[in-house]
């Protein structure tokens, strides 16, 4: 009973906050011309820093341009979080004397950070100074989380019929500044408040009741945290993430973080519908993922019910579920859910060990990277969504042989074709690529068990880059350079063709006349639009995945049971 | 070629912008609002004996001898700065062989079993509390370790138990550093004044 409660107010809680903050964020993200003086002189300030006066001149800008200033800025990102950690030995702020970073895992914590991933192949306080953290890592989980936001609006400025999809610099300073800076801040505090460290002083010295000597590694961790939460990046400051006491200290800080991750991911649905005017339509969309989600929470925390298999015939007591890998101060509950909420979403962050949970349980994090739009990424969520929303009226117009239509523009061969290659290419990712590691030596060489387990880890792992979401079944050995180089390519490819491929549709569909509503026109604010969603989303996301499925949790789980 | 250079201006605009602001700024703000406020927290929560720090009240430690009580395995060896869980798969050998060590450790039988978390390590192996069930498991070795009365240690477990999400959490929780620290201050093993940093 206290588990439903707990998960109702959870999602409850995030569900509620996001309408206030969705109302906000479509007021930040695009000022309308009754925003007031107020939000006017934001805006010029705003201008002045990316460039202003010289800027406010030019004409409109097409999808195109949208994409290259994009791209150019998430090189700047990368280039100057690349020079932050290879120079790290030689920075300040390095109170433990952290050495010099391997390069190819430079270049797959660059390119986690700075696609929104998060996935991390090194131990935060083994390997990082706090400058490389905070300048480094911090600094892109607020910016990549401003690209994710930045894309969506133009997505719905092109959906609502625009062809200028706007000015790509100033929405990223608008995300940033306006949205996630003042949220970081509010929960960094409620954080510090419950007891998370926020210090520069480096590692703590000990010496226990019974005499051992304990170096304790601490850091500004509640201010990384937040953002880190917020932004559906992930990335912990210590290495096991929210299970550690310091990223987690309360299972209050763990109530408020589990919002976190969810928040901005819904409230991005109900901005979506502000900006392209289509509140009821935002909310069927967010019916059908909340659906999905709850789903997943339940199978997840059902599975983890069952008691450790391999203490069974143990005199251990096995009247609580499965506590390997969890935290005891966070309820017993807490492990399944974060792991739904942050596969969910594409945040990645755990609040217990994803590798540890009972077979069936890892399956439906899973499922959450498979789909990646069950609300996803801030941002990009609903632009995945945004591609399921092409597929199913484009085959709902097939089923009752009608031109489809999406918001009064019609969908046609160029926007199916780009859609679908936007599907594929996530399916790719994944089985392309766990395949490839199941069949060469250096992929079987890093696996932490044989058998379906050790598939699954390395199913897992490609999943988790491919959604950009960061998470892992940490059992996998993955830093080393083929998993390394691997994992950082796919990241990379995963966060901008999924990003580019919509943005295009939406560029092809705002060049297109309206149409008129008339008796014929599917709906996209009624049931059966929420039926063919779902099932496009079953048929077109999840079954493509199930062969692989069947190889790794669900072999594990029949193997369990004999 | 244009559109490149007035991209990449504004880019090195925006980055220069948001490092200054994000990461200067803001962490600077929360550092201060951290150590003018909660500064003890904010600096890892430690806990001084006589004037020395002897852990931190969030991180667990590896208690071993008899008087004390012990804290959840740690598949970490209890580092303080490289913590991590076990990953293992919970139906396979390398969970199972931990389940009989600990259970040969505790001296389980049917009768009696161990408490489960006794046997399974946390997900960053620094979990610093235990079960209420966990603790008074093990009054009876460190009664007998300290020549004590059982229901002496049961007490001071019980004084110091907490439920960590009030209403919402099932399992009433002790923090094995403090209640080690209580154990030595009422028994007078080797008691001293403690204080928080």
């Amino acid at each position: 009973m206290t588990a439903l409660t707990f998960i109702a107010l959870i999602v409850g809680g995030s569900a509620a906050l996001s309408w206030p903050l969705g109302r906000y964020m479509a007021w930040a993200m695009r000022p309308g011309a009754d925003a007031g003086p107020f939000r006017q002189r934001l805006d010029g300030w705003l201008g002045l820093l990316v460039g202003g006066a010289r800027r406010t001149g030019r004409g409109p800008q097409g999808w195109k341009h949208y994409v290259i200033a994009m791209l150019v800025f998430n090189v700047v990102m990368f280039v100057a979080s690349f020079s932050f950690m290879a120079l790290q030995p030689h920075l300040p702020l390095n109170p433990d004397g952290r050495g010099p970073v391997e390069p190819s895992l430079i270049f797959n914590t660059v390119a986690s950070f700075t696609s929104n991933t998060n996935l991390q192949h090194y131990s935060g306080e083994a390997s990082m100074s706090y400058l490389t953290q905070l300048c480094s890592l911090m600094w892109l989980q607020f910016v990549s989380a401003a690209t994710g936001i930045a894309a969506l609006t133009a997505m719905a400025r092109g959906l609502a019929g625009s062809s200028d999809m706007g000015d790509f610099f100033l929405d990223v300073s608008r995300a940033t500044f306006l949205v996630l800076l003042p949220l970081a801040l509010v929960v960094a505090l409620v954080f510090v408040a419950f007891g998370m460290p926020m210090t520069l002083e480096g590692a703590a010295h000990a010496t226990t009741l019974e005499g051992v000597a304990q170096t304790i590694a601490r850091g500004p961790v509640a201010a990384f945290v937040s953002i880190k939460q917020l932004g559906t990046n992930g990335g912990g400051f210590f290495g096991p993430n929210c299970t550690h006491p310091f990223e987690n200290p309360s299972f209050w800080t763990n109530a408020v973080a589990m919002v976190a991750i969810l928040v901005i991911p819904m409230a991005c649905v109900w901005m979506f519908g502000r900006m392209v005017g289509r509140t009821r339509h935002a909310a069927v969309v967010f019916g059908v993922m909340l659906a999905f989600m709850l789903v997943k929470i339940g199978g997840a925390v059902w599975f983890e019910q069952a008691p450790t298999d391999a203490f069974s015939g143990l005199p251990i007591a096995a009247d609580v579920g499965n506590l390997e890998g969890k935290e005891l101060r966070l309820g017993t509950t807490t492990g399944p859910l974060w792991a739904v909420l942050t596969t969910s979403t594409s945040n990645g962050s755990v609040g217990a060990m994803h590798d540890s949970f009972n077979p069936m349980t890892g399956l439906f994090p899973m499922i959450g990277m498979w789909l990646n739009a069950t609300f996803g990424g801030v941002g990009v969520g609903m632009i995945n969504m945004f591609v399921y929303i092409i597929l199913a009226v484009f085959i709902a117009g097939m089923m009752v042989g009608r031109t489809p239509e999406y918001l009064n523009r019609r969908v046609e061969a160029r926007e199916v074709k780009l859609a679908a290659l936007a599907m594929l290419a996530h399916a790719l990712f994944i089985l392309v690529g766990t395949a490839i590691f199941a069949v060469t030596d250096w992929g079987l060489a890093n696996l932490d068990d044989a058998g379906p387990h050790g598939f699954s880890e390395m199913l897992y792992e490609l999943s988790s880059a491919a959604a950009n979401n960061g998470s892992g079944f940490e059992g996998l050995s993955d830093d080393n350079p083929p998993w390394n180089i691997a994992t950082g390519v796919v990241m990379l490819l995963a966060r901008f063709i999924p990003i580019i491929l919509p943005l295009a549709i939406a560029g092809s569909l705002a060049a297109k006349r309206p149409t008129a509503q008339s008796s014929g026109t599917l709906g996209v604010e009624d049931p059966t639009f929420a039926l063919m969603l779902v099932a496009t989303i079953v048929i077109v996301g999840a079954l493509t995945f199930f062969p692989a499925a069947a190889l790794g949790p669900i072999a594990e789980h029949l193997q369990q049971m004999i | 070629m244009q559109t490149f250079k007035h991209a990449l201006a504004s880019s090195l605009r925006v980055a220069a912008a948001t490092l200054l602001i994000c990461v200067g700024g803001y962490t600077s703000l929360v550092l201060g609002v951290a150590q003018g406020l909660a500064a003890p927290t904010a600096s890892g929560s430690l806990i001084r004996r006589d004037g020395a720090v002897v852990g931190s009240r969030l991180i667990a430690q590896g208690f071993t001898r008899p008087e004390y009580v012990w804290p959840r395995p740690s598949a970490a060896d209890y580092d303080g700065q490289g913590a991590g869980g076990s990953n293992a798969s919970p139906a396979g050998p390398e969970l199972r062989a931990r389940g009989v060590e600990q259970v040969a450790r505790y001296g389980a039988t049917e009768a009696r079993p161990l408490p489960p978390e006794l046997a399974a390590a946390s997900g960053g192996g620094l979990d610093p509390h235990i079960t209420v069930r966990a603790a008074r498991y093990q009054a009876a070795r460190v009664s007998v370790a300290r020549g004590v009365e059982e229901a002496d240690v049961v007490a001071t477990i019980d004084a110091l138990a907490f439920a960590p999400g009030g209403p919402l959490t099932e399992d009433r929780l002790v923090n094995v550093l403090e209640l080690n620290l209580a154990l030595d201050e009422r028994f007078g093993s080797r008691g001293g004044e403690v204080s928080d940093e």
